[in-house]
């Protein structure tokens, strides 16, 4: 199916806010757009972070997702407590394939779900005596952790258990970071509200740890910030961010320690990748610290080029010909891998809906490979994630905030992409529908697809999906012989 | 047998909803109904007359004792005493931690479930906490458990301002099912013209002022001994009493959806007995300094 123009897409936004009631209808309109990159700013266009409207099916998460799950889960020598009942933990354990080194249960804790499981008497007298036990308790069975965090689910909001003095408590004790986060999933209108919760909860207890405390730094100091490390992201990353001649001090938090968040003041620039998810911890230490941040895309050689150079630019001459030492270096390797598989994707059209950076930051992945990403979306964005969209977006193409189940749909229904990537709650829809479809957020258990190494596990995947010959035998043996046996028939 | 009334008593805190639950309860005892009472306050002072004990040993209590709620039978939370009366705490937490609302709910769903209802009762006696703060606190009232709700209020404006308060939850709960005002109890604080103040308030609900209990020490000297004023003195007035606030109880065929006042409304039915002054609006908001001024 050829292009959208502007006016197909703007009456096709309409026709899917048809059969909504009309207080839905006009409120989910704000959150479709026919995308202008000419457009400044993103707020004339589309509303984003509100409250998702009930009735409708929306994937978002909670703010607990957001502290547990994405921001405080990945640091790996840490214990995270989910405070409360047991299914929140549980049902969210191990499920974002955070890589990491350790040993889990010995010095490492990251796939493990630690639980204060409450009871209905936790709930009627409070949970604080068992959360002092539970933090005991873990101290004797896994001596080597090197601090906790209370993740509050959302019955610890509704009776008040004073987690912060518990934990002010245990950590004199223990003499270890104990962090108590009020996450409570209640909080908010999506998981977005969890980062920031999560990052406030750094701010206020991690990172001014070691302040005046010596460190041997270099002048080439710098954080990945923003890489939950899923599928190895942020050690693809790494390789060659060392291989420029820089030193990575700390993960944010993929793979990531305790001491590394404590030593990131040190760092004299923060690279940002999940803008949504953490910079307002950058903002902080750019205040307070005076550490410059800055924003990078490793999807894709052409991004990587770019932001390699942006990188290099706040540094001297021997970082900037290390970046192009890199560059030099992994052309070819880049220009193999287009080779093989642009060819066989060029021309193929994507709609993306996914969380925190990767609607569009992986656009210029897809656009390396010769696609073209039609549609795309966030599940928590807000203003400025937009405002970063609108210019990597096609004139004409479709933007969606929040979108409902249905309305995703009926786009894929009507617009034909030759791929559509997103969740796991999507995926077997649309295969269902007979449309090749990726995960996004874990990566179809495939990854990493950050930095070089990462560009060319992508583009195979991409490659293996699209043009997997299972699409091609959508129509059942019994009614292809049938139509053969018509066509002896009419022999 | 007769079918099963479920009543709870609320009002305002401190205005003698324990005190007079249970002599009222010891009053239908005595007249051979057979009574339980729910206490559904984590204080558990609402059964202490009846069993002549300190504080019950409440279902909260031993549920985190024990391990959880369903770990307990019925036995273990019921106790009885004066007049054959059953007797449940709901218990809860210290001030400050946990969530009481969450124990109310928990202790009533334990004994429903148990089947604490059984036939041979008369009435069931929920006395419930002085503010409903939560969900929890509206517990009894919610569908399939107390029918009548009655007030404990006193002439003083605070005791009437909560009497309306409940009302309003009253209406909430009665349109989506069949809980009733069945009338005020007055427990005099002997302010000035208490009983038409709290007839003209009942009126202006839509309900009654089913008696009005005198002020009379004798409840005291009862409660010092925990007892009963029924089982302490039964010969005193003030036993007679709770007698009749009893057979009126029994006999009440006055349970209506309540219409509580607005602010104003109450305000002026309370100026009107003098509790409350004209309100000068021409103060309102001003420094101790500027009024200097102005009078000057």
């Amino acid at each position: 199916m050829s292009k959208l123009t502007r006016e197909e897409t703007e009456s096709l936004i309409q026709e899917v806010l048809e059969v909504y009631p009309e207080k839905a209808r006009k409120d989910r309109a704000k959150h479709l757009a026919v995308n202008d990159p000419s457009v400044e700013q993103s707020k004339k266009c589309i509303t984003s972070n509100r409250k998702s409207l009930p009735g409708v099916m929306t994937i978002r998460g909670c703010a607990y997702a957001g502290s547990r799950g994405v921001v405080w889960g990945p640091v790996k020598d840490m214990i995270h407590i989910s405070h409360g009942p047991v299914g929140c933990g549980q049902y969210s354990r191990a499920g974002r394939r955070n890589y990491y080194v350790g040993a889990t249960g010995v010095n490492t804790f990251a796939e493990m779900n630690f639980t204060s499981d409450f009871q209905e008497k936790d709930i009627v007298f409070g949970g604080d005596k068992k959360l002092t036990k539970l933090i005991q308790e873990i101290e004797q069975l896994f001596p080597l952790h090197k601090g906790i965090s209370v993740q509050s689910e959302c019955p610890i909001g509704l009776i008040g258990d004073d987690i912060e003095a518990v934990s002010k408590k245990a950590a004199a004790e223990l003499d270890k970071v104990v962090v108590p986060v009020r996450c409570e999933g209640f909080r908010g209108v999506s998981q977005s509200l969890g980062h920031h919760i999560a990052n406030d909860a750094l701010r206020d207890w991690v990172l001014g740890n070691r302040d005046g405390k010596t460190f041997e730094s270099t002048p080439y100091d710098v954080t990945i910030i923003g890489d939950y490390n899923i599928g190895g992201d942020a050690w693809a990353s790494r390789i060659f961010l060392e291989e420029m001649g820089l030193r990575v001090i700390a993960q944010w938090s993929g793979d990531g320690t305790i001491a590394e968040m404590e030593n990131t003041p040190k760092a004299k620039l923060n690279l940002l990748h999940c803008y949504r998810s953490m910079n307002y911890i950058s903002r902080h230490m750019e205040e307070k610290y005076g550490i410059p941040w800055m924003e990078y895309n490793f999807f894709g050689p052409t991004k990587i080029e770019e932001s390699l150079r942006r990188i290099a630019g706040f540094f001297d001459d021997t970082i900037k010909e290390g970046a192009e030492r890199v560059i030099t270096k992994y052309k070819p390797m880049m220009e193999a891998v287009i080779a093989k598989y642009k060819p066989r994707l060029q021309g193929k059209r994507v709609m993306l809906y996914v969380g925190g950076l990767r609607p569009r930051h992986v656009i210029g992945a897809y656009e390396d490979l010769g696609m073209e990403v039609v549609g795309t979306g966030y599940e928590f964005a807000h203003g400025d994630d937009y405002d970063r969209t609108i210019k990597e977006m096609g004139d004409a193409t479709l933007l969606y905030d929040d979108v409902t189940g249905f309305e995703l749909e009926e786009f894929v229904k009507r617009i034909k992409p030759d791929l559509v990537g997103s969740g796991i709650k999507e995926k077997y829809i649309y295969q269902k529908m007979g449309i090749p479809f990726r995960q996004m957020h874990s990566w179809d258990y495939s990854g990493p697809y950050h930095g070089y190494d990462g560009f060319a596990i992508f583009a195979r995947d991409m490659d293996m999906t699209l043009n997997n010959p299972c699409w091609g035998k959508q129509t059942p043996p019994w009614k292809v012989l049938k139509s053969d046996d018509a066509l002896k028939a009419a022999a | 047998m007769a079918k099963l009334r479920q009543c709870a008593i609320y009002g305002k805190g401190g205005i003698g909803k324990s005190t007079t639950t249970q002599n009222l309860v010891a009053a239908l005892a005595e007249a051979g109904k057979k009574v339980m009472i729910v206490g559904c306050d984590p204080k558990a002072d609402s059964t202490r007359l009846i069993l002549h004990s300190k504080a019950q040993t409440t279902v909260m209590h031993l549920a985190a004792e024990a391990g959880s709620v369903e770990d307990l039978e019925l036995e273990d939370v019921l106790s009885v005493g004066y007049g054959d009366v059953k007797c449940v705490e709901s218990g809860g937490p210290e001030p400050g931690v946990g969530c009481a609302g969450r124990g109310v709910i928990t202790a009533i769903n334990f004994l429903e479930e148990e089947g604490a209802y059984d036939e041979d009762l008369d009435f069931v006696f929920y006395d419930v906490l002085g503010d409903v703060v939560c969900g929890g606190f509206a517990m009894p009232i919610r569908e399939n458990k107390a029918q009548e709700i009655y007030i404990v209020c006193s002439g003083e404006m605070m005791a009437m301002y909560a009497a309306n308060n409940i009302s309003k939850g009253i209406v909430k709960y009665a349109n989506s099912g069949g809980v009733r005002l069945a009338g005020l109890i007055c427990n005099s604080r002997n302010t000035d013209r208490e009983d038409e103040l709290i007839e003209a308030l009942a009126s202006r609900l839509g309900t009654q002022m089913i008696h009005f209990v005198p002020r009379d020490n004798v409840v005291q000297h009862a409660e010092i001994r925990r007892m009963t004023v029924i089982e302490y003195d039964p010969k005193a007035k003030q036993a007679d009493e709770y007698r009749t606030l009893a057979k009126k109880i029994i006999d009440n065929k006055l349970f209506v959806i309540p219409t509580p006042l607005e602010m104003e409304d109450l305000e002026d039915l309370l100026m009107e007995f003098g509790i409350m002054e004209q309100e000068d609006e021409s103060i309102v908001g001003k420094t101790a300094a500027e009024l200097e001024v102005a009078a000057a």
